[in-house]
C-alpha cells in the first residue's frame, strides 16, 4: 500500500490498478468516438485540397458541383470573415486557403451533400486553376536568402536585419562565459544533427460533426483534446461569438498533441451556416490526415560541448533550426532549446534558435514538442564524449546531473526533481547488466518535460446515494478518468466504484485548457481535490448542524463526518450516504468546484536503457531490450503510468528507426497511408520494461507529476547510442532505417 | 458499377466478353477493395469469382503437382499440411501478404494478378515453376507465372481472360524452396527485396536450382545467372559468394520511398546467400 509522504498517512486507493471506467466501453466497441456521431438530417463534407506545395489561387469554380442534386453548400475562403491578424488569421490561412495554397494537402473548398459518396464526388467536380510557384520543404533549404518566400514579411522582432526571408523568429538565451567553458575542458567535440518530420499517428482521424443556425449558435461534437480551444479557434476563424459555440468531447483515439488545435472543424460549422443548419459531418481520411493536419517539426542542429577528463561538463552550446510548416508560431524551437541541456548543471551555456517557414503542413504539439529532437543531439554527442573520454554514460549524467536547487538551463531553479534517482533505478536495473552478443548494443539516454499547470475548471458533486460525479473539461486521452476516480475515492474516503467521472462539454463548465503538457491527471486533478474540500466543508456543515455543534469542530475521515475529538461531544460519524440522502431537506445538494490556473507541476526526468541488434548485412536494427525509469512524482494508477512510459517509448523507437515525412521533388508528401509512413507494429517491439520512480511533486496534493510526455524523449539518442556500441557507426540524422544504418557501416569501412 | 457473381468460368468470361468499361475481377478483394474505396479505380463491371464451384480447392494431380483454385486463401493454403511440406517457400511467401484478418481473403491469383513487382507470393511460385491455367474467348491456355505480370499493374492477360487455377509442379525427393523478404519492419509492410530459391539435390549437390527476385525490377525475375551460381556445387562459402554476386547484379531497381536503389541491390545478393541457404536445409531434411 503506497503511503502519503506529506501527510504519512496510507493509501487506500492511490497507488492501485483497478479496471478503468471506459474499459468495457471500448472493448466491446460502444465507446462512441468522433466518427461515430451522427444526428437526423445530417450531410456529409468533403474536402478540395492542394495538389502543389506552393500555388497561387487563380481561380475556384464551384458550379458543377452545385448543379449536382444532393449538393448543399460549398465553402471557400471567401466565404470567411477577413481582418483576421496573427494566430486568428493563420488559423483560418489553414483551414481554407486564401491567395495561395501553401502546402500539399493544404485545404482550398469544402462541400457538404446528403451523402459521403456524393460529397466526394461533388468534391472533384470544384474546379481550382493554380499557378504553381516555386516551393521549398527542407528546413536548411528553406533557411537559404534566396529560398522561395512563403510568407512576406513574416519576421518578428527578434529576427536579425538581413535574415533570410523564412526566418520568422530567432531566439538566443544563455549564461557564463563558453570561451572559458571550453578551455577548461579536456575534450571539445561538435556534432550536426537532423531530425525529420513525423506525425503522432494517432489512430482515430479527425471527425466532427457541426450545426450552425443563420444565427450564429452552434453545437460541436468533435474528436478533441480540448473542447474549449475547438469553440475558442472555430469562433476566431468564423468571426462568430464563442458564447454561442458548444462543443462537446467524443472518446478519442489518441491525440498526442495533435488534436489541441483545429485544422478541419470550422468546416462543417460554415457548411451548415450555408445549407440552412442542418448538421455536417466532416471524418478525414489517413491521407487527410499525414499531409494537412499538424505533425512535428523537422530540424536541422548543431551542437558543441566541452567536457574534462573526469567527465564534468564545462561548456555546451547549441543551434538549433526548425520548421514548424508555412506560419510563424508553429515551431518548437523554443521548447527545444529549453530542453537541450536541462538535465544537466553547466555553468557555461549558449543557446540559438532559429524559426524558419517551409511548405509544410503547420505543426502542432507533438508529445514532449522539441524536446526529442533536442536530446537526439545533445544526449548523441554526450555519448560520443563518454566514449572517447572511456567514461560510463550513467555516471557522467549523475556527476552532471540537476537536482534540487539548481537553476535549471532554460531559467528556474529546480525544486525537487528525480533525475537522480531514475539513472540509479537503470544502473540497479538487471537489464544494464545483461550480457550482449554479436553485433549487439547498448545505449543510454536521458530526457526531460517541464509539464504543465494550465487553466482548470471542475465541479464534484455529491448525488443523493453517497456517491460522486466528478465533471472534468480535460478529455481521457491517457488514463485521467481513472486517476482522477481514485484521487477523488481517496479524499472523500468512498469506493473507487462510487465516483465516476466525466469529461463534460463547454457548457458544463468553466474554461479549460486541452489535456496538453501531461497536465490533466495533475491539474484537473489537483482542482478535483479542491473542489471535494469545498463538497467536505459542506457535509461537515451538515453535521454540525444536526449535532448543534460548531461546524470547525467537526472532522472528515473515511467518508464520515466525525467530532474533531471529545470536547466537541459524542456522537456517531455520519456517512457521506447518510448526509446526502437528507441534503435536499439540510440546505440543498452539496457540491463543489473549483478554477484555477495552478502553478507547480513538477518536471519528470527519465533515462532510458537500449539493446540492439544490428544485422551488419541489411542494416536492420532490432530492439531486444528496452528500460524505461521515469519520475511520476506520484503513480496514482500505475498500469496507467506504465502504459504512458511504454507507448512514449513506442512513439520514439517509431521516430528514430523507420517514421518520417518523405517529400518529393514536387513538395508533395509520397508517404501517405501506414503502409509507407512506418510506425512500429507490435512485433516490431520487445516488452518495454519500466520503472516508476517516485519523487512526489511538493506542488500536488498526492504528489503527482505529469507522466505522459518525457517518455519519447530519450529514445532518439538512446538508440542512436546503441547502434553506435552495436556497429561503430554514429547517425546523425533520423530516420536510422535500414538503408542509412547499411550506409553508415559502409562509410566506416 | 455493376456487381456480378457467375457461377462458372464460362459465364463469367461471357460478362467480361460483353463488358465495354473498366472491369475487375473480385476474389478475396484485398486489392480490388482497397483501390475502389480509395478511390483509385472505379470499374464498370465487378466480377466475383469466388462462387465458382472448385475455386476453393487445393488438388494434389496425378503426376504429384498441385493445383489450387484461384479463390484459395493464405490462410487455406497455410493449413494445408502436404502442401506446405511440398512447397514451404511458396506458402511462406503468400503468408506474408498482409495481416491475419487479410489472410484470410487474400489469394495467390490476386496477388499475381495485382502485378506487383513486389508481389510477396510470386518470386516463390516463379521460383518452384508454376504455371497459369488462363480461360478466354479464344480457349484454355497455360502460361509460365514469371510471364504473368508483364509490367507494373499490368498482366499479359487479354480482355475477357481470366486465371482459372495455378499449377504447381511435383516436387519430387531431395528438394526445398524457401523466401525471404527485406522490409524495415517485422509485419504488415512491402518488401523492399524479395528472393525465391527452389533446388534439388543429389547428396549434398545441387543438380537444379530457380532462383528470383522480387521487388528489384519492373516484374519479379527469375535469373539464371543465380541458378548457375550453384548448381553443381554443395552450397559452399564460393558458390553463395557467386550467387549473392549474381543476384546483385541482375537487381535494376529504382530508388523510391521504400528504399534506395543501391540498398536493393545489395540486400538482393544478402537475401539470394540466406535463402538458397534454407532452401538447401530443407531439401537435406
Amino acid at each position: 500500500m503506497a503511503k502519503d509522504e506529506i501527510s504519512g498517512k496510507e493509501f487506500k486507493w492511490i497507488g492501485t490498478t483497478p479496471d478503468r471506467p471506459d474499459g468495457l466501453d471500448k472493448v466491446t466497441g460502444r465507446a462512441r468516438y468522433g466518427a461515430d456521431f451522427n444526428l437526423p438530417n445530417m450531410l456529409y463534407a468533403a474536402v478540395v485540397r492542394s495538389p502543389h506545395a506552393h500555388a497561387r489561387i487563380v481561380k475556384i469554380d464551384a458550379s458543377k458541383a452545385l448543379a449536382l442534386k444532393g449538393v448543399k453548400a460549398v465553402v471557400t475562403r471567401a466565404d470567411l470573415p477577413t481582418g483576421l491578424t496573427g494566430e486568428d488569421l493563420y488559423l483560418q490561412e489553414n483551414t481554407l486557403a486564401g491567395e495561395k495554397a501553401l502546402y500539399d494537402g493544404h485545404a482550398v473548398a469544402a462541400v457538404a451533400a446528403t451523402s459521403q459518396l456524393l460529397a466526394h464526388d461533388a468534391a472533384q467536380l470544384i474546379e481550382v486553376e493554380y499557378e504553381v510557384l516555386p516551393h521549398v520543404t527542407d528546413v536548411d533549404k528553406a533557411m537559404a536568402k534566396d529560398a522561395p518566400v512563403i510568407l512576406p514579411g513574416c519576421a518578428d522582432h527578434s529576427v536579425p536585419e538581413g535574415s533570410a526571408p523564412n526566418v520568422a523568429r530567432m531566439i538566443e538565451f544563455g549564461r557564463g562565459d563558453l570561451a572559458a567553458g571550453y578551455a577548461e575542458a579536456d575534450l571539445v567535440r561538435e556534432g550536426h544533427y537532423t531530425t525529420e518530420a513525423t506525425h503522432q499517428g494517432y489512430i482515430e482521424p479527425h471527425a466532427a460533426v457541426g450545426q450552425m443556425g443563420s444565427d450564429g449558435k452552434g453545437e460541436m461534437w468533435v474528436c478533441t483534446q480540448g473542447q474549449w480551444y475547438i469553440r475558442k479557434m472555430c469562433s476566431a476563424v468564423l468571426g462568430t461569438d464563442p458564447a454561442q459555440l458548444r462543443v462537446t468531447p467524443s472518446e478519442i483515439g489518441g491525440g498526442f498533441g495533435g488534436k489541441t488545435t483545429i485544422f478541419m472543424e470550422p468546416l462543417p460549422l460554415a457548411l451548415s451556416k450555408k445549407a440552412g443548419g442542418r448538421p455536417v459531418k466532416l471524418v478525414m481520411s489517413r491521407a487527410e490526415v499525414l499531409r494537412a493536419t499538424g505533425p512535428t517539426a523537422s530540424a536541422s542542429m548543431d551542437v558543441k560541448m566541452g567536457m574534462k577528463r573526469d567527465g564534468t561538463i564545462t561548456g555546451a552550446e547549441v543551434n538549433f533550426r526548425m520548421q514548424g510548416g508555412p506560419f510563424p508560431g508553429a515551431s518548437p524551437v523554443g521548447e527545444a532549446l529549453s530542453c537541450a541541456f536541462a538535465c544537466y548543471d553547466i555553468a557555461n551555456l549558449n543557446h540559438v534558435g532559429w524559426e524558419v517557414l517551409a511548405n509544410r503542413p503547420k505543426c502542432a504539439a507533438y508529445r514532449a514538442p522539441g524536446s526529442p529532437m533536442a536530446a537526439y543531439a545533445v544526449e548523441s554527442l554526450v555519448d560520443e564524449l563518454c566514449r572517447e573520454l572511456d567514461l560510463d554514460p550513467i555516471e557522467v549524467r549523475l556527476k552532471n546531473g540537476v537536482k534540487e536547487g539548481v537553476r535549471a538551463s532554460y531559467g528556474p531553479k529546480f525544486k525537487k526533481i528525480g533525475l537522480a534517482e531514475t539513472l540509479e533505478a537503470a544502473k540497479a536495473h538487471p537489464n544494464y547488466a545483461a550480457p550482449l552478443g554479436p553485433n549487439q548494443g547498448r545505449g543510454v539516454a536521458s530526457g526531460f518535460w517541464f509539464n504543465h499547470g494550465g487553466e482548470t475548471s471542475v465541479s464534484l458533486a455529491v448525488s443523493e446515494d453517497g456517491t460522486a460525479q466528478v465533471s472534468v473539461g480535460t478529455p481521457d486521452i491517457g488514463g485521467s478518468r481513472a486517476s482522477i476516480a481514485l484521487m477523488a475515492a481517496e479524499t472523500l474516503g468512498i469506493a473507487y466504484e462510487n465516483v465516476r467521472v466525466n469529461i463534460v462539454e463547454t457548457g458544463a463548465l468553466g474554461v479549460n485548457e486541452p489535456t496538453h503538457g501531461s497536465r490533466a491527471t495533475f491539474a484537473s486533478g489537483k482542482a478535483m481535490w479542491e473542489a471535494a474540500q469545498g463538497a467536505i466543508k459542506e457535509m461537515c456543515k451538515r453535521a454540525a448542524q444536526k449535532w448543534d455543534i460548531d461546524p470547525e469542530a467537526v472532522t472528515w475521515k473515511d467518508g464520515a463526518a466525525w467530532p474533531a475529538g471529545d470536547n466537541a461531544g459524542k456522537f456517531e460519524p455520519l456517512s457521506i450516504k447518510e448526509i446526502a440522502g437528507e441534503m435536499g431537506k439540510t440546505g440543498g445538494p452539496i457540491s463543489g468546484h473549483h478554477e484555477s490556473t495552478p502553478s507547480g507541476a513538477g518536471p519528470s526526468f527519465g533515462t532510458h536503457v537500449v539493446d540492439v541488434e544490428v544485422d551488419p548485412e541489411t542494416g536492420r536494427v532490432t530492439v531486444l531490450r528496452y528500460l524505461v525509469t521515469q519520475d511520476a512524482g506520484r503513480a496514482i494508477h500505475p498500469q496507467y503510468v506504465e502504459g504512458q512510459y511504454q507507448g512514449g517509448a513506442a512513439q520514439g523507437i517509431g521516430w528514430a528507426l523507420n517514421e518520417g515525412y518523405i517529400y518529393g521533388e514536387d513538395g508533395r508528401l509520397q508517404n501517405t497511408v501506414f503502409l509507407d509512413y512506418r510506425v512500429p507494429v507490435a512485433s516490431d517491439l520487445p516488452m518495454i520494461d519500466t520503472v516508476i520512480v517516485e519523487v512526489p511533486n511538493p506542488g500536488h496534493p498526492f504528489g503527482v507529476r505529469g507522466v505522459g510526455e518525457t517518455g519519447i524523449t530519450p529514445p532518439l539518442p538512446a538508440i542512436a547510442n546503441a547502434i553506435h556500441a552495436a556497429t561503430g557507426a554514429r547517425l546523425r540524422a533520423l530516420p536510422m532505417n535500414p538503408p542509412a544504418v547499411l550506409a553508415a557501416i559502409k562509410a566506416k569501412g | 458499377m455493376r456487381y456480378h457473381a457467375p457461377a462458372t468460368f464460362d459465364e463469367a468470361i461471357a460478362i467480361a466478353a460483353g463488358a465495354s468499361g473498366v472491369t475487375r475481377y473480385l476474389a478475396g478483394g484485398t486489392d480490388v477493395l482497397v483501390q475502389l474505396r480509395a478511390g483509385m479505380v472505379t470499374p464498370d463491371d465487378l466480377i466475383d469469382l469466388k462462387k465458382i464451384p472448385g475455386t476453393h480447392d487445393i488438388t494434389r494431380l496425378p503426376d504429384g503437382g498441385w493445383r489450387i483454385g484461384i479463390a484459395v486463401s493464405g490462410a487455406e493454403l497455410g493449413a494445408h499440411a502436404e502442401l506446405v511440406a511440398d512447397w514451404p517457400g511458396v506458402v511462406e511467401g503468400m503468408e506474408l501478404v498482409g495481416s491475419t484478418q487479410v489472410q484470410g481473403r487474400a489469394t495467390l491469383t490476386g496477388n499475381l494478378c495485382n502485378g506487383s513487382p513486389a508481389a510477396d507470393s510470386v518470386p516463390g511460385l516463379v521460383a518452384a515453376g508454376a504455371t497459369v491455367t488462363i480461360q478466354g474467348p479464344n480457349g484454355t491456355r497455360e502460361l509460365p507465372v514469371e510471364q504473368v505480370p508483364v509490367k507494373p499493374g499490368k498482366t499479359a492477360l487479354e480482355p475477357g481472360e481470366i486465371i482459372t487455377a495455378i499449377t504447381l509442379p511435383a516436387r519430387g525427393k531431395s528438394a526445398g524452396d524457401a523466401y525471404l523478404r527485406f522490409i524495415p519492419r517485422t509485419e504488415m509492410d512491402i518488401a523492399v527485396v524479395g528472393c525465391a530459391v527452389s533446388l534439388v539435390l543429389d547428396g549434398d549437390k545441387v543438380t537444379a536450382a530457380r532462383i528470383s527476385l522480387g521487388a528489384v525490377a519492373p516484374t519479379v525475375l527469375l535469373v539464371q545467372d543465380c541458378a548457375d551460381a550453384i548448381i553443381g556445387t554443395t552450397l559452399d562459402d564460393a558458390a553463395l559468394d557467386k550467387l549473392a554476386a549474381a543476384a546483385s547484379a541482375a537487381a535494376k531497381p529504382i530508388s523510391d520511398k521504400r528504399g534506395p536503389k543501391e540498398f536493393r541491390v545489395d540486400v538482393a545478393g544478402v537475401l539470394a546467400r540466406r535463402a538458397a541457404k534454407i532452401a538447401y536445409e530443407r531439401a537435406k531434411a
